[in-house]
């Protein structure tokens, strides 16, 4: 089973239809429960970091995605979602994040524009399970304005570049973040989809 | 670095797409996601879709064919057209779409920007302007470019995106199904005071036109709708020319 975590923050029907699409069925669900059984779980999420955080806590679902991860239970943050899984975000204001992993989310800073709103190319730091099977020259679409500073290297799988090196895509273990959107990024998002399932 | 997009605009009215030169003379070509289909596997970065329906149960109508092409199609689109309120807003991202473009709403009430870019964030909300040039001066257009609103096309940009756009579509009227090249000297106007992506739109003739305009770094992708349906420019034919310009597209 396949769960996509709803807490009540913006379009998260476009990850369901990207499972869909790769012949997978997977359930939208606030449920404690069924989140810490599902075989994999999906953190989605769109608009700011701040409001976001609040909307698990209020569900109580921050301790639960925590747990879920203690426990060693393959979790994928997409987009927001990945932020999420780190310490700490200066987006609006400081706002403590999950913790699962080390880094801050921090705003570009940089002559180019932003957001940073397109398709980019991913470079591998590593070869992983995340990252296998894709084409040379893999492009993915990326919609953000804030980006992953300060994380441990060795998490690091697939960056890109804007001016500086943004994290694409970071892995712990069983924790994995997508900075892009694989569920809107064509036959390399179908690709990175079923390597996600490759986790269970 | 970003590649440069290539966005075929499709407007929609009952579940087909219509193309109208000069907003006038429709005529009927396809289903909505077959076409949608064709240009995402062909290349198109992007898709945008306006409802020209203009009425309640086209409205409805409309949202039954973004949630089909949410189903569908695997890459980034933005609707646009009839939406007034916060409410429609909410709608058509529910719905399935990326972002959600806002004209005419906009200029009649800036704050939709604001109250939207505070709800869903300013990544999804784009402003798209027609402009006109008017004597020495381009001006906001709005009506399907019948009316003037006597808004300066530069000052309007300014205000729309610090209100919370995020990405901005400029369509030159003067240029829209003319065909004779993207108007470079408004985009550049544009691009040099604000900081958010902007996507040229009307004018598209040839590839030369594409190249042209996205030469540089002032615009992030190039709408067109004609040369597209009626198959004058193909994506992959118009991607391998561009990127042996040395711009950089994806290939797919």
């Amino acid at each position: 089973m396949i769960v996509i975590i709803d807490y009540g923050v913006g379009n998260i029907l476009n990850v369901k239809n990207g499972f869909e699409r790769i012949g997978l069925k997977p359930i939208l669900t606030d449920d404690p429960v069924l989140i810490l059984q599902a075989d994999l779980a999906i953190l989605p999420g769109v608009g700011a970091f701040n409001a976001a955080m609040h909307q698990l806590k209020s569900r109580g679902l921050d301790e639960v995605i925590i747990q879920r991860a203690n426990s060693g239970k393959p979790i994928v943050g997409i987009c927001l979602g990945m932020q999420l899984l780190f310490e700490t975000s200066y987006e609006n204001e400081e706002t403590k994040g999950l913790g699962l992993l080390k880094g801050i989310i921090v705003p570009f800073k940089t002559r180019l524009k932003v957001p940073h709103m397109g398709w980019n190319k991913l470079f591998h730091q590593k070869n992983d399970l995340i990252n296998q099977k894709l084409p040379s020259d893999p492009f993915v679409y990326f919609v953000h304005s804030y980006y992953l500073k300060n994380f441990d290297e060795t998490d690091l799988v697939s960056y890109t570049e804007y001016d500086v090196k943004v994290p694409a895509i970071v892995r712990k273990h069983n924790i994995v973040g997508m900075q892009f959107h694989p569920e809107k990024s064509g036959e390399i998002g179908q690709q990175l989809l079923k390597n996600l399932k490759e986790l269970i | 670095m970003l590649t440069k997009r290539i966005i075929p605009c499709l407007d929609v009215k009952n579940n087909m797409v219509v193309k109208g030169k000069k907003f006038k003379n429709i005529k009927i070509l396809a289903d909505p996601v077959e076409l949608a289909k064709k240009y995402r596997d062909s290349g198109a970065d992007e898709l945008v879709f306006y409802d020209i329906s203009a009425t309640h149960e086209g409205r409805d109508i409309f949202l039954d064919t973004v949630r089909n092409i949410a189903k569908n199609i695997d890459i980034p689109f933005t609707v646009g057209g009839g939406i007034r309120t916060i409410n429609d807003f909410t709608n058509a991202l529910f719905a399935g779409a990326d972002k959600i473009s806002v004209n005419s709403a906009a200029v009649n009430n800036p704050e939709l920007i604001n109250e939207a870019s505070n709800k869903f964030g300013n990544q999804c909300v784009v402003l798209s302007l027609d402009v006109k040039t008017v004597g020495n001066q381009w001006k906001i257009y709005v009506n399907g470019g019948r009316k003037n609103t006597g808004l300066d096309a530069i000052q309007w940009a300014i205000e729309g995106v610090q209100r919370g756009a995020g990405e901005l579509v400029i369509n030159a009227i003067d240029e829209d199904g003319v065909q004779s090249g993207y108007a470079i000297d408004l985009m550049k106007a544009i691009a040099g005071v604000v900081s958010v992506p902007i996507i040229a739109s009307g004018g598209a003739g040839k590839l030369e036109h594409f190249k042209d305009i996205l030469t540089g770094d002032y615009v992030d992708g190039a709408l067109a709708a004609s040369v597209f349906h009626y198959n004058m420019i193909e994506i992959p034919k118009l991607k391998a020319y561009l990127a042996q310009n040395n711009i950089n597209i994806r290939r797919v």
